[in-house]
């Protein structure tokens, strides 16, 4: 096994408590996709979540409103920097070592010139930011999705991507701080600058869908599709 | 998904003026694009989100370089067959104006992105490519933006817009599709009248 007993436990956990709540939901499922068989808890679960936003989507537009451009790119910068680490991990694993040596010469360069993270140096030398996480890695070693899920707060992932965040999360080094009040501090201001980044997008959602969970799952099945696929998914019999 | 630029720059892109016969497929979703940002990055009405100013640029700028009909057939899949004539004009009607307010609205949303158009691979008389692009935004992965064209007597349409991989088109089949098995042709076109009138009447 490629992972530590730790993710095991955990995602073994998270498993059983999927299925527990599937089998409490009764399984009352209109399925009309085939990826998504447990649709009836699922669109609840989306409910669960529409709930949670109407208060952190607020907060996420205050931020928005009252933060100066350079505050929030630099937010954006500072967690992206961070994150580039596990994405270069994520490119060795995928066999891709050209973008995984440029992960690594971002953070270089983002951590020393560009003021630990908080200035993108490194994409105006070249350096391009991926974005890559370990759901990807097993979509590209050939991992099948499995059953659609919408996770309150979460949102829309298969079972191979809760799989996969469990993964990242366990390996999060924003997660590995020890001081409690710096690392909640820490996940908050991602949390709603990573909401924040989501609101014009909201904005084309609200009105394009006639229903918003279906179009929502519509997309999170393309765009994964593609992004497995860096973006040159092969073609879909149509 | 912070794709809302792309969906503007969706719409840009077909923007143009009218001699594009002999254009590539390629350069005109350049020269749209450029022309309708050009626009949006001195029109402090739309960056202030006037989606009545930015309907009509699109409007004029980039519905004559799509072809709704097609986008229209594409986004129901097998059930376009089921429709008559009649039915199929009053669909791409519906569908059109549908997807031009949307992402007119997207438009407004614009702020500093520059677009980054990469090669395009034209196998020799082909009629259908996909044109590449990226929307660049510095901090941010750039956001992958491609649209397929098909040759037409009039030049190359687009008819389909696709951001971050997922095809604004076909991201509405699954809906379609159980709209028209559940009510018929004639329930889908009531289903986006309706959607129709509800975002008309709510805008400011």
């Amino acid at each position: 096994m490629f992972v530590n007993s730790h993710v095991v436990k955990r995602v073994t956990g998270i498993a059983a408590a999927v299925m527990l709540m599937i089998g409490l939901s009764g399984c009352a499922t209109t399925a009309s996709n085939p990826k998504d068989p447990f649709e009836g808890f699922n669109r609840v679960m989306f409910s669960v979540n529409e709930g949670i936003d109407v208060v952190v989507k607020p907060v996420a537009e205050g931020y928005d409103k009252v933060a100066p451009d350079p505050v929030k790119a630099g937010v954006g910068n500072f967690f992206g920097n961070i994150a580039d680490i596990w994405i270069a991990v994520n490119n060795f694993l995928q066999g891709k070592p050209a973008e995984g040596f440029s992960d690594i010469g971002r953070v270089l360069v983002n951590s020393t010139v560009g003021i630990v993270g908080l200035i993108d140096v490194a994409s105006e030398i070249g350096l391009e930011k991926h974005a890559e996480d370990f759901g990807q890695t097993l979509g590209r070693w050939g991992v099948e999705g499995g059953p659609y899920l919408f996770w309150p707060i979460l949102g829309p992932r298969n079972v191979r991507d809760t799989f996969g965040f469990a993964v990242d999360a366990s390996v999060d080094p924003v997660g590995h701080v020890d001081h409690v009040a710096t690392r909640n501090t820490l996940m908050g201001i991602r949390f709603i600058d990573l909401r924040a980044s989501l609101l014009p997008a909201d904005k084309v959602v609200e009105q394009a869908a006639f229903d918003k969970y279906d179009y929502i799952r519509n997309a999170y099945f393309q765009n994964r599709r593609s992004v497995i696929y860096d973006g040159n998914p092969p073609p879909l019999e149509d | 998904m912070k794709c809302l630029f792309s969906f503007l720059f969706g719409l840009l892109l077909s923007a143009s003026s009218v001699f594009a016969q002999d254009e590539s497929p390629d350069a005109l979703i350049k020269k749209v694009t450029e022309e309708v940002l050009t626009i949006v990055r001195q029109d402090k009405d739309i960056q202030n989100g006037n989606t009545r100013k930015a309907i009509e640029l699109v409007e004029v700028k980039v519905l004559p370089h799509f072809n709704f009909q097609r986008m229209t057939a594409l986004a129901m899949g097998k059930e376009w067959n089921k429709a008559n004539a009649e039915q199929k004009k009053r669909l791409s009607e519906e569908f059109k104006t549908l997807l031009v307010r949307t992402y007119s609205n997207a438009l407004t949303s614009y702020r500093d992105q520059t677009i980054r158009y990469k090669p395009t691979k034209m196998p020799g008389g082909d009629a259908d490519v996909v044109v590449r692009t990226e929307i660049l935004q510095p901090g941010s992965k750039p956001v992958q933006l491609d649209y397929s064209l098909e040759k037409q007597q009039e030049g190359w349409k687009v008819y389909d817009v696709i951001v971050a991989g997922v095809s604004l088109v076909t991201n509405y089949r699954d809906t379609f599709t159980q709209e028209v098995r559940a009510n018929g042709v004639d329930g889908l076109i009531q289903m986006l009248s309706t959607k129709n009138k509800q975002l008309e009447s709510g805008k400011k």
